[in-house]
C-alpha cells in the first residue's frame, strides 16, 4: 500500500486522534494523540493491510527553541515501523509536554521497545508508563539529567573518577 | 664514580636492555582504533621485532597497557582498575587521539584524555595513527624503558 493509503486507513480508524499527517518523498508520518497511541501502534502491527510487524526505531526529539515551535509541546517521541510482508514504512509520532513527559510503553507490542525506551528515558527524560525495567540504558546511574536535552549544558561533565572539568 | 655506582649503572643498563625487548602488552581496545592496532600488531608490521609480539589478556601478566580507543566516563573506573591490577614495572601507551585528549568527542560522555585518570608514558596521536607512528611510539617507549632507573 502506498503511503497516502496507509494514512487514510489510520484516519478512517482513529479519526480526530490522528492529529496531523504528512508525506514527503516516501516518508509517511502520522502524529497521533497520546491517548490513542497504543491502539494506533497495535492497529499498525495487526491490521493485515498495514502489517507493520517490525519496530525499526524508537527515538525522540527535543523541540525546545525550535523555530516556529516555541509554544508547542516540547518533545516528540518517534516510532519507525516497517512491514516485512508489504515492504512499506510508516512513522508515528506523539507529542508530549515537558511537565507531562509520559508516554505509554510499547514493550508488550514489540520486545525491542524495552531498550529503545530506556535509551529515550536516559537521553531525553521521557518516561514510559508501564515499562518493565525503567532504568537508564547508556549513562551510569550517578549521571544527573538527560544528555540530549537541548538545555543540557554542552560543557557539563559528570565523571565518575578524575577531574570534573 | 665509585665501584658501586659503576655496577648499578651497568646493571640498570642490562635490565633496561632486557626489559625493552620483553614488552608484554595488555590491549585495552574500546573503539575503531582497535582495527588499526590489530593491523599494526600483526605480521605485516611485525612488532615482534621490538619484543612486543605477544599480547597478554590478563593485566597481571602485562607490562604495557595499550589504551586503544575512546574512553567514556562510564568506562573510566574499569580502566583505572585494570591499571591498578598490573604489576610493577608498568607503562601506559595512549593509542590514538581520543585517548590522548578526547579527540573530537568533546561531550558529556567522553574522558578528555586518559592522563586525567592514569599516568601515560607515550602518546601516539592520530585518528587512527598510522602503523608507522605506532612503531615510532613503540620505539620511544623502548628508549624510555632502557634509559630509566630500573627498580626490581
Amino acid at each position: 500500500m502506498r503511503g497516502d493509503g496507509l494514512l487514510q486507513r489510520l484516519r478512517d480508524r482513529f479519526g480526530a486522534a490522528i492529529v496531523d499527517t504528512h508525506e514527503f518523498r516516501g516518508d509517511t508520518t502520522a502524529v497521533v494523540d497520546r491517548a490513542a497511541l497504543v491502539d494506533a501502534l497495535r492497529f499498525c502491527r495487526d491490521e493485515p493491510a498495514l502489517a507493520c510487524d517490525m519496530l525499526t526505531d524508537l527515538t525522540a526529539a527535543d523541540y525546545l527553541k525550535f523555530p516556529g515551535r516555541e509554544d508547542g509541546p516540547r518533545f516528540e517521541v518517534v516510532y519507525h515501523l516497517y512491514s516485512l510482508a508489504h515492504h512499506h514504512r510508516l512513522r508515528l509520532k506523539v507529542r508530549v509536554d515537558e511537565d507531562d513527559a509520559v508516554v505509554p510503553t510499547a514493550v508488550p507490542l514489540w520486545p525491542i521497545a524495552n531498550w529503545l525506551e530506556r535509551e529515550v528515558w536516559d537521553m531525553f527524560g521521557v518516561r514510559f508508563e508501564g515499562h518493565p525495567d525503567p532504568r537508564r540504558l547508556l549513562m551510569y546511574e550517578q549521571f544527573v539529567g538527560h544528555a540530549l536535552r537541548k538545555d543540557y549544558p554542552i560543557n557539563r561533565r559528570q565523571p565518575l573518577i578524575g577531574p570534573t572539568t | 664514580m665509585g665501584v658501586g655506582s659503576f655496577f648499578t649503572s651497568k646493571l640498570d643498563e642490562a635490565i633496561g636492555w632486557a626489559r625493552k625487548y620483553s614488552i608484554f602488552q595488555y590491549p585495552f581496545v574500546t573503539a575503531c582504533c582497535g582495527m588499526e592496532y590489530m593491523a599494526a600488531a600483526c605480521s605485516h608490521y611485525d612488532v615482534d621485532r621490538f619484543g612486543a609480539g605477544l599480547p597478554r589478556f590478563s593485566p597481571r601478566q602485562a607490562d604495557v597497557l595499550f589504551v586503544v580507543g575512546t574512553i567514556s566516563h562510564k568506562m573510566a573506573p574499569v580502566l583505572k582498575r585494570i591499571y591498578d591490577q598490573m604489576t610493577e614495572p608498568k607503562w601506559v601507551v595512549a593509542f590514538g587521539v581520543c585517548t590522548c585528549t578526547g579527540g573530537f568527542y568533546d561531550n558529556y560522555a567522553t574522558v578528555q584524555g586518559i592522563d586525567t585518570i592514569i599516568p601515560v608514558d607515550v602518546y601516539i596521536p592520530g585518528c587512527p595513527p598510522r602503523p608507522e607512528s605506532v612503531l615510532d611510539g613503540l620505539m620511544k617507549l623502548q628508549d624510555k624503558i632502557a634509559l630509566q632507573t630500573q627498580r626490581f
